[in-house]
């Protein structure tokens, strides 16, 4: 068990005490009471549909989220909640869940095993997105964006490459904020590699599994 | 309150370790035994979920069918987007998990014996059932309708031969000829199925026979996804397609010989491909097991899925009345999962957890044009289940052709994904 698993399952442990509490549902008409307190295992499964069995997704589109960081998991659901991270179904959905529920589903997922996406990769254009890596990405996403112990993370390392392809046209988009390092590192990398390099690095990323 | 990140991490060091739901216990003697009766979506995933909870549980899934074809991306087959192949599934991935499949149909449950009884004769015994059988198609409420004349009159609302048999008509149909869907009341299986197959049907002729049309023979007045789908109509293929609402356009007769549908106002309708998808109600087995109310649905604790009227046995999917809940593929999907939960609690003789459920559908409603509808729900005090609100809905009028274009490659991750985490 990590550090940070270990950290959300005490957080997921604290918010099961709660279990049982009820919310009120706020609308005009009077509406019964919904009840709350469901488990992890319980929230985490409804998510299978589209993320997989346990968070491992079959792809190619949605991503996995088993092995996920608990912070960054968090910090996904509240901005899909918030409308601050862009999404198409996402925010409906996220809408439907308190802080303690996604830290419990966070808790759960972090808790699982990451297993890279099976999928087809160009083997040299692999070998040069491993390079533009190093160059462009690995401060941030260390260790070829693979889960690093006791830090936040991001995994880019076997994730479904439809997914990063999404992620990344939102970010040059302005769908999605992008953090100040990381828009000059994209910014030098598409002057001097172009689009060539974002499918080198892709390809780098399938490539590990 | 919102919860930071650095919160996050604080509440997490100061709070204390919980245990999750008690492991289950090492019974003595003879193990457990549950009976799904139906390998659909509901069904398959029950029996998974079941035995991935408690593996000492003895599972075993009554279905008639060796191979399975989903009802969910049968639209695309019918557009030629798909091959039926494509949406065929065996039980290997159930049998690879240790549960035992019989290939026989129930026959009858007994629920005082606590067995279920197939007509090959056999008898399985179980401590509870779950019951998943689909609808059963009401023919009889259509004048002329008949499980024989469906074969040149297909529902299609069961996908494997009877997609085959839609499929085919719509290649043998000549350009300029007309299809008429007749949709169904409510509630029936998948509410936006109608209208996601009039586009499919539309995006196919459009490409090969563009001068034919389609006409929506309707029941009802509203309809699933009503604006998003009427949109799409409008953009991709103007003129194509027409809805006849409720109550004037209500089928109550057809003609299989001369390919009239004929409506309660009296209206006759030539067809030269007639899709008749009849009014419904839970699948056979819950009628002959007196697991249905006079609505024809099965009326059970939404928190367990166990029926009202025979303990021990629950029902789940399309089969079951769940609240808000739509009769959709991931509903039963979802809906499943709590059951397994409460069936292996139960078993255990442990405490039966709060349920959390959800459901997602995608429709493909043009070329790149995804649309969808998504809801998380939780257990109303009042007994029912009650979407979460201000949650889910449906894809905004003002999507953009981007997003519109993601949520096909959502649509097609979706199938993947929940065929895989039912069956396999």
């Amino acid at each position: 068990m990590t550090n940070t698993h270990k950290k959300l399952a005490m957080v997921a442990g604290a918010v099961a005490l709660g279990a049982g509490s009820v919310l009120w549902a706020a609308d005009e008409a009077p509406k019964p009471e919904l009840i709350s307190g469901a488990s992890a295992r319980m929230l985490a499964e409804t998510c299978a549909g589209c993320h997989g069995t346990d968070g491992a997704s079959v792809g190619p589109a949605s991503p996995t989220i088993a092995g996920m960081n608990g912070e960054y998991f968090m910090e996904l659901m509240q901005g899909f909640r918030d409308d601050s991270v862009y999404s198409t179904v996402m925010g409906r959905i996220a809408k439907g869940y308190t802080d303690e529920e996604i830290a419990l589903m966070a808790s759960f997922f972090a808790g699982k095993q990451f297993a890279p996406a099976k999928q087809e990769f160009d083997a040299k254009l692999a070998e040069k997105g491993a390079k533009l890596h190093d160059k462009y990405c690995e401060k941030c996403h260390s260790e070829g964006g693979k889960i690093i112990e006791d830090e936040e993370y991001y995994i880019l390392a076997g994730q479904w490459t439809p997914y990063l392809q999404n992620a990344v046209s939102d970010f040059r988009e302005d769908r999605r904020e992008m953090p100040k390092k990381m828009r000059s590192k994209m910014e030098d990398l598409l002057e001097r590699e172009q689009e060539a390099g974002l499918e080198a690095l892709f390809a780098f990323y399938a490539s590990e599994q | 309150m919102k919860m930071n990140r650095r919160d996050f991490v604080k509440a997490a060091s100061a709070a204390t370790a919980v245990g999750l739901v008690g492991a289950p216990h090492l019974a003595l003697g003879a193990a457990k035994k549950v009976v799904v009766v139906g390998g659909g979506t509901g069904g398959a995933t029950a029996a998974k979920y079941i035995k991935r909870l408690d593996s000492s549980i003895d599972v075993t899934v009554v279905e008639p069918n060796e191979t399975y074809y989903t009802c969910y991306f049968s639209n695309e087959v019918l557009g030629g987007a798909r091959t039926l192949e494509s949406i065929q599934v065996t039980y290997d991935g159930l049998k690879a998990h240790g549960i035992n499949m019989v290939f026989d149909s129930a026959a009858a449950i007994d629920p005082e014996k606590k067995v279920v009884k197939t007509t090959g004769g056999k008898e399985l015994p179980f401590d509870r059932c779950v019951v998943a059988p689909g609808i059963e198609l009401l023919y009889d409420k259509i004048e002329g309708y008949s499980s024989e004349a469906a074969e040149k009159l297909p529902h299609a609302w069961k996908a494997g031969e009877q997609t085959k048999i839609l499929r085919g008509q719509l290649e043998s149909m000549a350009d300029g000829g007309t299809v008429v869907i007749v949709a169904p009341p409510n509630p029936f299986r998948c509410p936006p199925g109608p209208y996601e197959r009039a586009s499919q049907i539309a995006m196919y002729l459009k490409a090969n026979k563009p001068k034919s049309k389609v006409i929506i023979l309707d029941a009802k007045q509203k309809f699933s996804k009503q604006g998003l789908f009427t949109q799409a109509w409008e953009k991709f293929f103007p003129g194509m397609i027409e809805w006849r609402p409720g109550p004037d356009a209500n089928v109550v007769k057809v003609d299989a010989g001369g390919m009239v549908a004929e409506t309660s106002f009296g209206d006759e309708i030539k067809a030269d491909v007639l899709n008749v998808i009849p009014p419904q109600r839970a699948g056979t087995i819950a009628q002959v097991s007196g697991l249905a109310d006079d609505s024809g649905w099965c009326p059970v604790d939404q928190k367990t899925f166990e029926s009202n009227l025979h303990k021990g046995i629950h029902v789940i999917g399309d089969a079951s009345i769940a609240g808000a809940m739509p009769k959709s593929g991931y509903a039963a999907n979802s809906q499943a999962k709590v059951c397994a939960a409460a069936v292996v609690a139960m078993l255990n003789d442990a405490e039966v957890g709060v349920p959390s459920y959800v459901n997602t559908c995608y429709s493909i409603a043009g070329p790149e044009w995804g649309i969808s509808v998504a809801a998380v729900y939780k257990l109303g005090a009042d007994g029912k289940i009650a979407s979460v609100p201000n949650s889910g809905g449906l894809t905004p009028m003002d999507a953009s052709a981007e997003a519109h274009k993601r949520e096909v490659e959502y649509a097609h991750s979706w199938y993947n994904n929940i065929v895989h985490d039912s069956f396999m």
